[in-house]
Parts: structure tokens; sequence; C-alpha cells
């Protein structure tokens, strides 16, 4: 069953197209992973789905639908009511995202009064209770600290904590563990996984680490300059990549089951700036493959395993 | 040594403080403080300077133009001073902060609005402005409040549009509105206690300002109407007697310098303290 449907989105800053024609959906209870390097439009794939986009970004055109809900249309208080009832977000500046004058027992229980789902009394047990939940000892002393008097990693548990406080059916996890340490990283991963499991709570997951991917998600969702370019299972995405750029993605990653080949491989180049894209495929300035045909738009092709492009590749190499 | 260079340094930081809540004190308890009724007018022991003693008591400070007591006139001027002040700084900021605040989170055409009339206020010259409306409203202790807190209104809502536009993209804001808070709950719980450091810096320093500009008001005739003791009115009328009885002037001027000073040394260690925020 689909929860999040989101169908031709297109974002754009003034006449700037940052997110151009995305087509992606989730379903209930499943985890996806929107990957891609910066400046691909991930983000603001989710702060979409969110009606958080900041001052000068519009939805220019397409539809987003969570459950029966119009979201793309929805009126300020109709999100603001979804927000943290049906939607959560965690954040990927586990620190900074955290309000520092606030206790964070406080900050957990925030979306239940917010939506006046609990007393104060109830919310505050609650709140003690996730955090509990998501791993952090005495959390009856620790919910009354102030967030500088935790570590980024116990930041992180915090901000999980009230984002599942709420029951959210989808969460939007923006590189949740990009600003932790490898250690820390394991862990949060596998809480988050084993709160979904228990919630039942569907996730996109924007990041641009592989691993991260392998780790949690059942579909990938391969990003590039504001399109997406290849779509699929994540098995299938890794042992069978189309697109060259999920290709090259792939390949990025140390892999244990070979011999070490010398210096790790990096994707030339860096992604261009909206206004520098090229017309056609975006990807053909840091292609190994380019031709004339990639001087048109490549669509989005097959059905499970959806890729964009004319010339895919065959097999990972 | 240098034991008591810090002694020494946090005299100085504490003394402001300390004269503050004395005159908070006089203020306060200017009743029971002050040896005379500051109206009560003796016209035989008019002009006499400071020690001069009449049926067994003395006038500390001297006597004034009508024969009134400078030290008890002293002591009831402070309230007015201190009340002036402490009003108009809580009007305008509170006019201010929101105005400010309403600016920088909801953007837009309401910001547009509000900052432009933002820059006529600060462009209109603040003494001109004042003098404008207390002869369309009249003289007298509220409107001298009125006028002080339109008059300097702006410099709050500056303060406040510049520090809620940094606060406002930091991601702890992004999260609480991810969580459904309104624009109200996310600008008085996330924004608001994360901005009142500098807020508070530009009070205290205002809070000087506006003990000079009542006393201003009150000197051009324009403040708190006689016989009500004021400093700046004190001073005013000091000023005709200024070579022959120093002390109706200087008494209370320099009581407002005291006052101001402190005030102005209040903020500029709350400035230190955090940083700054003007």
């Amino acid at each position: 069953m689909t929860l999040l449907a989101i169908q031709d989105l297109s974002v754009r800053a003034g006449d700037l197209s940052l997110v151009d024609g995305v087509t992606l959906d989730v379903g209930a209870g499943e985890v996806v992973a929107l990957v891609g390097e910066s400046g691909s439009g991930k983000s603001l794939t989710a702060l979409s789905v969110m009606g958080l986009l900041g001052d000068g970004l519009t939805i220019e055109s397409g539809s987003i639908t969570l459950g029966e809900a119009n979201l793309s249309g929805a009126s300020a208080s109709v999100m603001s009511e979804l927000r943290g009832n049906e939607i959560a977000m965690i954040f990927q500046e586990p620190v900074s995202s955290l309000n520092p004058l606030v206790p964070v027992g406080a900050q957990v229980a925030e979306s239940l009064i917010v939506h006046g789902r609990a007393t104060a009394e109830e919310a505050k047990a609650q709140a003690i209770d996730m955090l509990r939940q998501v791993g952090i000892p005495e959390p009856e002393s620790r919910a009354r600290q102030l967030p500088a008097e935790l570590s980024g990693g116990m930041c992180q548990r915090v901000m999980i904590a009230a984002a599942f406080i709420s029951k959210p059916r989808l969460l939007i996890a923006d590189e949740p563990t990009t600003a932790l340490d490898v250690t820390i990283q394991a862990q949060i991963l596998e809480l988050m996984s084993a709160l979904t499991t228990e919630t039942g709570t569907a996730i996109l997951l924007i990041t641009h680490d592989m691993g991260v991917v392998a780790e949690l998600a059942d579909r990938v969702c391969v990003m590039y300059g504001g399109c997406v370019v290849e779509q699929g299972p994540v098995d299938t995405i890794f042992a069978k990549p189309r697109h060259p750029y999920t290709r090259m993605l792939l390949n990025t990653l140390p892999r244990l089951d070979e011999e070490p080949k010398g210096e790790l491989f990096a994707i030339p180049g860096n992604v261009p700036s909206p206004q520098d894209w090229p017309s056609g495929c975006r990807f053909q300035t840091r292609c190994d493959r380019p031709t004339a045909a990639c001087f048109e738009r490549p669509e989005l092709q097959g059905d499970a395993h959806r890729f964009a492009c004319f010339h895919p590749t065959g097999v990972a190499s | 040594m240098t034991g008591r260079g810090a002694t020494f340094k946090s005299t100085l930081t504490w003394w402001p403080a300390g004269l503050l809540l004395v005159l908070v004190i006089c203020a306060v308890f200017a009743y029971w403080l002050a040896p005379f009724d500051p109206d009560r007018q003796n016209l035989l022991g008019r002009l006499k300077p400071p020690g001069f003693e009449a049926r067994g008591k003395v006038f500390l400070l001297g006597s004034d133009e009508l024969g009134r007591d400078v030290l008890s006139r002293l002591i009831y001027g402070a309230r007015v001073s201190l009340l002036v002040a402490a009003l108009s700084v809580l009007l305008s900021g509170f006019v201010g902060v929101t105005v400010g605040m309403a600016a920088g989170y909801l953007r837009g055409w309401i910001e547009t609005i509000l900052m432009r009339l933002v820059d006529i206020f600060l462009s209109i010259p603040a003494i001109l402005l004042a003098i404008i409306t207390v002869a369309v409203l009249g003289p007298g202790f509220i409107n001298v409040v009125l006028v002080l807190a339109l008059t300097r209104w702006p410099r709050y809502a500056r303060v406040a549009y510049g520090q809620t536009l940094a606060i406002a993209g930091r991601p702890f804001v992004t999260l609480a509105r991810s969580m459904g808070a309104s624009p109200l709950r996310v600008l008085a719980l996330h924004i608001l206690p994360n901005i009142v450091g500098p807020l508070l810096v530009v009070a205290t320093l205002e809070f000087g300002l506006m003990v000079l500009f009542e006393a201003g008001l009150s000197f051009l005739g324009l403040g708190v109407q006689p016989p009500t003791a004021s400093w700046g009115s004190m001073l005013s009328t000091g000023r005709n007697y200024i070579a022959t009885a120093w002390w109706i002037a200087m008494f209370p001027g320099f009581a407002l310098f005291l006052l101001v000073l402190s005030a102005n040394l209040i903020g500029d260690r709350f400035g230190d303290r955090i940083g700054d925020g003007r």
C-alpha cells in the first residue's frame, strides 16, 4: 500500500529549477533511501513533503499525497496539523537541531503538547518513556538537561525520540548519521531500524552514504541534478546498477570481498550548480560514456527497477 | 596583588547595580525616607544653602525657590524618573520586539511594511516627535511614557528583527516547525528566549536614555507638571538661580548623571557578557 506518493514534483527558486519532475513513492512501513551527492535536490524533495521549503522556494508543479491527504495543495493549518502527527522529521546536525535553552525532555514532548494529545504531566511521562526506548540511560534526570550537556549521539537519540513519540506514519530522516562518528552511526541505524519494525513507521531516508543504504533501506531512489536517475529494490540496485551514476556511487565504496585495488574510486568533478545543468541528461558532463543521444532528456524506464539512461550498464563493473 | 586587582574589578562591576538598587529603594520608600513633604513650601526659608536649620530640622541639601526641601524633592523625583523610564522601556520594548520578530519571522510583505515603518520612525528626530506628540496629547505622566515609547520602539524592532532572522534559520526552529508548532509558539518559545540577551542589553542602555529624555521633556515643561517633583523640572527651575543657589540644579543634575551612568555601565557589562547584540 502506498503511503507517500510524490508525482512529478518540481521546485524552483525564481527561474532556477532545482527539483525537476521527481516521482517517488514510499509504501507503508517501507524504508526508502533517497541517495545522491550534495546539491542533487534530495533535501528539497523532503522539505516539499513537510511543507517547509525556505523563502523564495516554490513548488512549481506536481502533487504530493500522504495516504488520502493531499499535501501539495494543503493550507498552512492543515500542514501543521499533519506535521508532528502523521509526519515527523529528523535532521543532520543533532546538537544544533535542538533548542539550546529548552530541556531535552520538553523537546521530546513538544509534538504531543503542540497537538494537545496529552496533558503536561502525561507528555512528560511519555517523553521519559521514549527516552528510555531510544537507549538513553537515566532518562528521568537526562530529561531535565539541556542539549549542550549531552553528546552528539545522545542528541541524535533525543531527536529520534522526539520524532517517534507521535508514532508518525512517515518519518523523513535527513542524513541522520552524517554528523556522527562511525561507531555511533551503527548504533543509531540499529535503533532506527528497531523502532520502525516496532511501530510500522515508513522512512524516507536521505543520505549520500551507500553503507547506510545497505544497512537500512528496502528500496533506493538515486537522484542527480534534481532528477531521479534510478530507482529500485536495494538488492537489485546494489547488484545490477543500470545508471552510470549509480554504478560510480557504488564504486566509491571499498569492498571487503575483493583485494584492494590501490586508491579508492572517486567520481570526477562536482555536481554542477543548477544554472549550469546541461540540457538533456544531466549526468553527461561527468559520465564515462556520453554520446550525442544524451543531449536528449532520458525518461525513466522499467517497472520495479527504473532508470533514466540511454546507455545503461549491463552488470556491476 | 591579583587578589586585590580582582576585588577592585568586581567592586567596579557591582557599584552601578548597587547604586541603581539604592535609587529604587529611594523611589519605593520615598514616603518614609524623605525628611519633609516635598511640596511643603516655606517662603521664609527660601533658597537656603545645604545644612540650613529651621525649627530644629536640617535641610541637608538646602531649599529651593519656594522653600521646599531639595533632598525630599530629589527622593520623590527618583520615583518619576525611574517609573517613567521603566514603563517606557517596557512599552517600547514590547511594541518593538513584537514588530521586529513578526517582520523577521513572517517575512514577505509584512516584513517590508513593518521595517519601512521602522525606517520612517528612525528618520524623524526623536525630540521633535516628542514635542509634537506632547503638544497634541498635552503634558503629563502617562503621556510622557507614551511619547517615549512612540519614539523609541524602532530601536528594539531593529535588534529583534536582525536576531530573529539569524535564529529563524537555525535547524532547531525547522525541527520545531516539523513538529507542527504554530508560528506564535515558535516565536514565543523557541526564538524569543534565544534573542532575549541582546534585547536586554538594548533595554538597559535605553533605560538610561529614557531617564535623560524624561528629564529633557520636564526641563522643557512638556513632562511631569509641577508641583510634582521631577529631576528635569528641578534642573529647569534651578537654572534661574544657578548663580546664587547652585544646589537647586546641582543635586538633581548629579543624581541624573549617576543614574544614567550606572544604567549604561550595566548595559555595557551585559553586552560584554553575551558578546553584544547591538
